[in-house]
């Protein structure tokens, strides 16, 4: 229900009024915090020109801090959400098969890299296990291991997210490709997988916030991500708070950007496709949010 | 793998990511539902700040929020939240932890107030009540049965989002293993147990969540 509409009347003479002082207590309440936060930060001299103005006036600022920052962050999410696709695909997939041993392990699997926080993979992999690993160059080690920790995790997500596109399909879909004589393999890849996929991407771009977000946690094993330049760059031009809030800005900034697209691209798919077939619950959006629960998941949500 | 489990107190850096989810389960819950009743309200102000503080913190990264709060906020700006720098950091942490799920547990409240028929809300106010009686004696109560799910899926996530306190020295799990890496290396026993330890933590939070959820439920 929309909540606006329906939890409250339209107001009469003197609801207005009440409104009226509680729109004014509001903006007050509003005002306070904004006057606590600006003073605090004077009284520190967090406001003082010499540490914003550089953001303005110095281009390498961006050149040599921020925008290496920038790069750095969104590789480690578009190489690990184009690699959680392909995990997720593998073990998605196989969490439908019809061979017990193979649905059991890639649950296991599944559950497991779910279940854990993706800084201790993070820690364990960048500190304890690449290091070791002559194959990987010193200097890509936090690089691979924040692609492997997002991997891992997303890529269980995804796993969810083909499972319940699959199984949210009507059932006459995997009845009607076993019945013109296709084999359950081919009815999966031919006619499943490819109306799940498609319902999956608003999901798969609300993933991505996800992966953005959580490279960010790439500051604990030394990756020079976005926060990391952000933090150097607070020591460079002693402006610690203000770099941090700049770079909290464009992270705001690129995660609103990329949910608005998958909205867009959700309300594209469900003008295209019309509600028929629509698998389920995926069809609802992509509100980046909660993290689905280990029962049959409501994907398009992802986690805090 | 038992030599982890003597050498180091294990049991001790996992109470402490207890302690870190309990406070901040509370602090988000008390927080979150002050926004989502915001969010939900008839004075525009307070919609606007509601949708302004899911918006923002929803977007930044748990991150930058705990590393903003230590070296910002407490070092620079001056707000110490104890003389004790241990307690300081606790502190910073578990209010960190708070404000950030207090988004995600907002926005799981206001899908659960989606959940209630729009009549109910209408038989509240065709008997009188006014919007806060209305939302205290029949919508909150319906939307938090409603929203059972989702506060669980949040539950688990900050379970597990406590680990990011070790960024700002936090001695709870994640901290205990990045010390234990330090001393003896890729040890896969140490990075086993710790695992298991949140399988531990957050399976049977799940099972129960969805279990809750079904019974719960109200029936309609």
């Amino acid at each position: 229900m929309s909540a606006q509409a329906v939890l409250f009347d339209a107001p009469g003479p003197r609801a207005r009024a009440r409104h009226r002082i509680l729109t004014v207590l509001g903006a007050l309440l509003v005002l306070a915090v904004a006057f606590v936060v600006v003073r605090k930060m004077n009284d520190a001299g967090q406001l003082d020109s010499a540490l914003w103005t550089p953001f303005l006036t110095d281009p390498a600022v961006w050149s040599e801090y921020l925008l290496l920052g920038l790069w750095a962050t969104v590789k480690a999410a578009v190489f690990s959400i184009a690699l959680a696709g392909a995990f997720g695909l593998l073990f998605g997939t196989g969490r439908l098969s019809h061979n017990a041993a193979v649905r059991w392990a890639c649950g296991v699997i599944v559950e497991f890299f779910r279940a854990v926080p993706v800084l201790i993979m993070m820690l364990f992999l960048g500190f304890g296990v690449y290091p070791t690993i002559d194959a990987i160059p010193d200097s890509q080690v936090p690089l691979v291991a924040v692609v492997t920790a997002l991997t891992l995790y997303n890529g269980s997500v995804v796993a969810e997210l083909v499972r319940a596109g699959v199984r949210n399909l009507p059932k006459g879909q995997g009845e009607a490709g076993l019945s013109i004589g296709l084999t359950r393999g081919q009815t999966l890849r031919l006619v499943q997988l490819p109306q799940a996929l498609r319902h999956m991407l608003p999901a798969l771009i609300g993933q991505f916030v996800v992966a953005l977000k959580d490279s960010a946690l790439g500051y604990a094993i030394l990756y020079q991500e976005l926060l990391t330049w952000g933090k150097t760059l607070g020591s460079a031009y002693s402006n610690t708070v203000p770099a941090y809030l700049v770079v909290a800005l464009m992270f705001i900034l690129l995660n609103v950007g990329l949910t608005h697209l998958a909205m867009a691209v959700d309300r594209r798919m469900s003008r295209r496709l019309g509600d028929q077939g629509a698998a389920g619950p995926l069809a609802t959006g992509p509100e980046p949010e909660l993290e689905v629960l280990h029962a049959a998941p409501p994907p398009g949500r992802t986690q805090p | 793998m038992i030599d982890i489990l003597t050498e180091y107190n294990v049991l001790g850096a996992f109470v402490e990511t207890l302690k870190y989810t309990v406070l901040a389960a509370i602090g988000s819950l008390v927080i979150g539902t002050l926004v989502a009743v915001m969010r939900v309200s008839p004075i525009g102000v307070l919609r606007g700040l509601g949708t302004f503080y899911v918006t923002t913190i929803r977007n930044t990264p748990l991150t930058l929020l705990m590393v903003l709060s230590i070296l910002g906020l407490a070092f620079i700006v001056g707000l110490q939240l104890s003389e004790d720098f241990n307690a300081n950091t606790f502190r910073w942490a578990v209010v960190m932890l708070s404000v950030y799920h207090a988004a995600f547990v907002a926005e799981a409240l206001r899908s659960g107030v989606n959940t209630v028929p729009t009549g109910q809300a209408e038989a509240a106010r065709s008997i009188g009540l006014t919007f806060g009686q209305s939302l205290r004696e029949v919508i909150l109560p319906q939307a938090f049965r409603g929203a059972i799910a989702p506060l669980g899926s949040t539950l688990i996530a900050l379970t597990k989002n406590t680990t990011v306190a070790q960024v700002i020295g936090g001695s709870e799990a994640a901290g205990l293993l990045s010390t234990i890496v330090e001393n003896e290396g890729s040890s896969y026993g140490a990075f086993l147990i710790i695992a298991l330890g949140f399988v531990i933590l957050t399976l049977p939070t799940g099972i129960a969540f969805t279990h809750l959820s079904e019974r719960l439920a109200v029936r309609r």
